[in-house]
């Protein structure tokens, strides 16, 4: 069996899509481990009310950091954030309104996504008792350019860039970018485009773990971090 | 003029059964020692509605942990955008599945910006809006929807609430708020949507004592101020105290399952 990305690389190559001067929601899981990576200049959001958070404190040593730790500064997953020179805070109208325009790039966790570009980020199941929405429907509704890092295939190993979503639709035909484990697909109006792929895979065996049909990019090439 | 600064029983003296109660669940600036107090009151058919339900292990709330379902028994609706009801340490998420299976609880799933828009439309005595959010998922079922210059909106109604509970850092005596950190989450816009706010804080002070360039939510959205006393549950102090065991529990929760993770791999 080939060796898949680490987690830490797909974040590592989401993040070389942010430039400085853009602003940008992490989703949780993978996408939050990008704002390491994001190059300096990149404003990071949070749903809650927070633009241009930088480190976060450890979760691990909070308890010896109680005097340290500003206990009213979390993102949306409640980490504790560190005090950065340009920070700003507003409440949750604002951050929606932010979320809504266009002017975030949001890099989501998916769970699935099509060939048109529709993703399934908030639930595996029609089942749920209650909603697990949150802010994905927003987010990745209102953003500038939508980008879903995830695993290539689900744990069982099927595929989970498909033709058609079985799993509840978040969001119909906004994904941009998918960067999983194996490669970096660009959902493009005449379908999906295999741009990259990553070290030691072949197109053909990218291919292979795809449902949707990939176009081969002319100039497909290996994943740089 | 009647001094607005009261204890959270006074505060919540008439509230009524069946209300509509907003509140802010997010962290920082969550209104714990009015949901507390709410409890105390004993209204029941309350709706809630807040930004996010998620539930505490049944090991923390014995510790004083607060969640929304502290108000459960009372509850016959939730407007929720995320939730966090299906968990396996916590005996209020198997509570919650029993009742909506019998049909004595009710759910209404919103997204974030959804929940914060129609609270919005309700503080603009608007009378509905158009919202985006939602083509082409569950949430079209049941909504009207409209084309409106080529875009697909749903409608949706403007949520009003009869009381809504905030927090806010400090307050004058005259209910000027300030806010601190990431505080402010729904606050602001619940204190303009709801019929009747409550504002807890950690401190009050006398007119004068607030910059006005500072002010979050200004005194004519606030009804009562309620000062967290310093011994309370949800002290400053004491919410760190809460966190910090959250925070461990969690921790300790996620070694366990790697653990398990670890074994399974072995076998």
């Amino acid at each position: 069996m080939k060796e898949k990305l680490t987690e830490e690389l797909v974040a590592m190559r989401a993040a070389k899509e942010l430039v400085p001067g853009d602003y940008c929601n992490l989703g949780i899981g993978i996408p939050l481990n990008c704002a390491a990576y994001a190059a300096e200049g990149v404003l990071l959001e949070s749903e809650n009310g927070v633009l241009g958070y930088g480190p976060v404190h450890d979760r691990e040593s909070l308890d010896e950091n109680i005097e340290r730790v500003d206990w009213d500064i979390a993102d949306a997953g409640m980490r504790y954030l560190e005090y950065v020179p340009g920070m700003s805070f507003f409440d949750m109208l604002t951050s929606f309104a932010m979320i809504r325009s266009g002017r975030l790039i949001s890099i989501l966790g998916g769970l699935q996504v099509s060939e048109k570009g529709d993703a399934a980020i908030h639930s595996t199941s029609k089942d749920d008792i209650a909603s697990k929405i949150g802010g994905s429907m927003d987010l990745s509704w209102g953003a500038k350019r939508l980008i879903v890092t995830m695993t290539h295939c689900s744990k069982d190993g099927s595929p989970k860039i498909v033709r058609e979503l079985t799993m509840p639709v978040t969001t119909r035909g906004r994904v941009n970018l998918i960067v999983t484990d194996m490669a970096v697909i660009e959902v493009t109006s005449s379908g999906l485009v295999l741009k990259e792929f990553a070290p030691g895979w072949t197109p053909e065996e990218i291919q292979e773990q795809t449902e949707a049909t990939l176009t081969i990019a002319p100039d497909v090439r290996e994943m740089e971090f | 003029m009647r001094d607005k600064v009261v204890t959270a029983a006074e505060a919540l003296a008439e509230v009524r059964d069946g209300a509509l109660v907003a509140f802010n669940f997010w962290g920082p600036g969550t209104p714990l020692h009015l949901m507390r107090a709410l409890q105390e009151r004993g209204v029941k058919d309350l709706t809630i509605c807040t930004n996010n339900y998620t539930l505490r292990a049944d090991v923390l709330r014995e510790q004083g942990a607060v969640d929304a379902a502290i108000l459960l028994p009372q509850t016959r609706k939730i407007i929720v955008a995320f939730s966090g009801v299906q968990q396996e340490d916590s005996s209020a998420s198997v509570e919650i599945a029993r009742r909506v299976q019998e049909g004595t609880l009710e759910i209404e799933n919103v997204s974030h910006g959804l929940f914060i828009e129609r609270l919005h439309a309700g503080a603009m005595h608007l009378g509905g809006i158009y919202s985006p959010i939602g083509i082409g998922t569950s949430l079209e079922n049941g909504k009207e929807k409209r084309v409106i210059n080529g875009v697909e909106y749903l409608f949706q109604e403007p949520i009003v609430p009869d009381l809504g509970l905030i927090n806010a850092a400090k307050a004058d005596t005259l209910g000027n708020l300030v806010c601190h950190g990431t505080a402010r989450a729904a606050n602001p816009v619940i204190a303009m949507a709801s019929r009747y706010t409550v504002a807890e804080v950690f401190e009050v002070v006398e007119p004068g004592g607030l910059d006005p360039d500072t002010i979050v939510i200004p005194a004519s959205f606030v009804d009562r101020i309620v000062r967290i006393p310093d011994d309370d549950p949800y002290s400053r102090e004491r919410r760190v105290e809460q966190t910090l065991r959250s925070v461990k529990y969690r921790l300790e929760k996620m070694a366990e399952a790697e653990a398990e993770a670890a074994q399974g791999g072995g076998a």
